[in-house]
């Protein structure tokens, strides 16, 4: 059972992050870490690889030498290797350039499960591991809250506006798993200790054989803007039609 | 989930230095102590200040679950260099003790008991033999133990205790009083010390030997998420190999002493940071005369002294810390740390209280738990008294008292 779990290094998610001039995300010397919507996707790696009995899980990040700290972490906390992809062409890359690179490196090595967050917690696009799956040409599997694995094949159950699809696929296949899914175990002083000693590979692009117009992002940043303060919102006053207010409210907002 | 505390990395730039370390004592640690210090300090977070208020009111403490965990996380006998346990340096292994007493100074004497107190007398005095079965049920928290040297008419002058060990042939016979001893009521085996023939002599004392009992102390006012016991041993057999071969004399226990000293050194600073940010956050929020009680000037003397006492009461557990993995330290050293640090935590928790008012003394804040819990940790492993003559014996030559 060999996995390749997608992480990503996040500024700190309470924090406020620096934009530079360019328009892209300041990360060095910022604060942060493993994305934590990563945790949930390594959680059921982890899980996945114990209930096997054996197994391999490989962390894959692309990113400078800050996106380091993410993998230490996703070591601790029990994965077997890591993989950085590191390159300065890559800075700036949009989601289809990240998906390529990624996809790339997956390819490398023989595996039956790509693992991924829903969505980073930094650029929130949250199509990065669709666009793996279809780079692959293999079935992708998203927003999975619950997953078994039985004979080879991995059932799902994909999480819906409205409740739950139920959804099967023989491996290999890409999946994402939502925040939840899991609950991510503790890193331990053990792992801390032990994951010094684990593997990491920094690759660049020409190790992947790819260049240029592979890595060539078709979307650029034009402008990044302040987020509009939050409005008021709505005073419902107390009377005999409240309760049918503030349930049309929720329905409008589908929580209900 | 904030990361700056829970993720891996921390780097800091100038910019971004916190109140609780405004000087950037944070630049002289490695990334490992760093990422150590993250997983106490995220499992501290998770873990136990969700939980803590509410054992602190009832006096009760989960030992057992509790020590599964902190088994599993590998912060039992951290310290320790053996084929069981991790072997961290003095620097990260402080890092995590303070972490852990910012969360409450009994979580902290609990892992210091089993750690410092216990797991370094059965490594450093134990038999092979010894060390093979208690060593790694110690480490995994499969067997909690305490430590028993304060009776309840000897307490700094551990010299006078009355336990004694007998021979009768070749088994021993234990008869005595402990008294003060944290995790009495909870542990599997105890550590006591007890006259003999030969002078004092450290002994392993299963918890369920016949005419051994241990009582709880109840009405506690200090530590009440902590179990604090009375030892009573009525006739104890034992066999040879119970007793601890390779040490004799009041050293041995000294030399333990010591040891969980060092970790109270870093570990009331985590109780000051705790009792300081508190005090910080409140005096930018709580208004009075419409305007925020940080904005008066006698507040912000109290924060800015404070702050002053954490980071310098900080710098100096550093300066123990990798002054003992490179030489070694000798215990007025020690005493330096240990009253310095208790004593202005118990200060900064003090004046914390008095900006947090009426407040401060409820358990919706964690203040007053730990200035409470500090009037214990400052007169446990060595008094205020005892350390200050102590060092006034380095600084004199002369004895003040023997």
């Amino acid at each position: 059972m060999n996995i390749v779990v997608l992480t990503k290094w996040v500024p700190e998610p309470e924090g406020t992050p620096t934009i530079g001039e360019d328009g892209l995300l300041v990360r060095e010397g910022a604060d942060g870490g493993l994305d934590p919507g990563d945790e949930y996707g390594l959680e059921a790696a982890l899980q996945l690889v114990e209930a096997a009995g054996d197994g391999e899980i490989t962390l894959l990040t692309m990113g400078p030498e800050i996106a380091q700290a993410a993998l230490q972490r996703g070591l601790a906390m029990g994965a077997h290797k890591g993989v950085r992809i590191t390159d300065e062409s890559l800075r700036g890359a949009d989601s289809l350039v990240t998906a390529r690179v990624l996809a790339a490196a997956i390819k490398r090595q023989p595996f039956d499960l790509v693992i991924g967050g829903v969505e980073s917690t930094d650029g929130y696009t949250g199509i990065v591991p669709a666009a793996i799956a279809e780079l692959l040409g293999l079935p992708g599997l998203t927003f999975a809250r619950e997953l078994h694995l039985s004979d080879g094949t991995l059932t799902i159950e994909r999480q819906t506006a409205a409740g739950y699809d139920v959804v099967v696929a023989p491996l290999p296949i890409v999946i994402t798993v939502t925040a939840g899914a899991t609950e991510p175990r503790y890193p331990s002083l053990k792992g801390v200790m032990a994951a010094k000693s684990k593997p990491v590979e920094t690759l660049t692009l020409s190790d992947l054989g790819l260049s240029g117009d592979d890595v060539t992002p078709t979307q650029t940043v034009a402008e990044v803007t302040d987020a509009p303060p939050k409005q008021g919102g709505e005073t419902v006053e107390f009377d005999d039609t409240t309760a049918a207010r503030i349930a049309d409210v929720l329905a409008e907002a589908k929580v209900i | 989930m904030a990361l700056g505390s829970g993720g891996t990395f921390e780097g800091v730039s100038p910019s971004d230095l916190q109140p609780t370390d405004l000087i950037d004592i944070d630049h002289l640690l490695s990334d490992e102590e760093k990422q150590i210090r993250s997983v106490a300090r995220e499992w501290v977070q998770r873990r136990i200040l969700p939980e803590v208020e509410d054992w602190y009111e009832k006096g009760e403490f989960p030992a057992r679950e509790l020590a599964k965990e902190l088994g599993e996380l590998g912060f039992f006998l951290m310290q320790l260099d053996t084929e069981w346990t991790l072997g961290l340096n003095s620097v990260a292994y402080g890092l995590v003790e303070l972490e852990i007493e910012a969360g409450d100074s009994g979580l902290r004497s609990f892992v210091s008991v089993q750690s410092a107190l216990c797991g370094h007398a059965i490594h450093a005095f134990g038999s092979d033999e010894q060390k093979a079965e208690w060593l790694p049920k110690m480490a995994s928290g499969e067997a909690i133990a305490c430590f028993g040297l304060s009776e309840p008419d000897s307490g700094s002058d551990p010299g006078s205790m009355r336990t004694s060990a007998k021979k009768d042939g070749d088994d021993w016979i234990l008869n005595g009083t402990k008294m003060w001893i944290t995790n009495g009521g909870c542990s599997d085996i105890a550590i006591v010390w007890a006259q003999t023939d030969d002078g004092v002599r450290g002994f392993i004392v299963p918890a369920d030997s016949p005419g051994f009992t241990a009582n709880d102390i109840h009405k506690k006012l200090s530590l009440r998420a902590s179990v604090t016991s009375e030892l009573v041993m009525d006739g104890v057999r034992l066999p040879a190999d119970a007793m601890l071969p390779e040490v004799q004399g009041l050293r041995g226990p000294l030399s333990c002493l010591n040891e969980a000293r060092y970790g109270i050194v870093w570990g009331v600073m985590g109780a000051a940071r705790s009792c300081f940010e508190t005090a910080l956050e409140y005096s930018k929020t709580r208004e009075q005369f419409d305007k925020p009680i940080g904005s008066f000037q006698l507040t912000q003397k109290k924060l800015t002294d404070m702050a002053l006492e954490l980071y310098k009461g900080t710098l100096l557990a550093y300066h123990l810390g990798r002054l003992k993995d490179e030489k070694g330290l000798k215990p007025e050293q020690v005493s330096v740390g240990k009253l310095n640090n208790t004593r202005e935590a118990l200060e900064i928790a003090r004046t914390s209280r008095g900006i947090l008012g009426a407040n401060g003394i409820t358990l919706e804040y964690p203040i007053m738990r730990h200035m409470t819990n500090l009037e214990s940790v400052i007169t446990y492993e060595g008094t205020e008294e005892v350390h200050t003559l102590v060092i006034g014996e380095q600084l004199t030559g002369l004895k003040a008292f023997t």
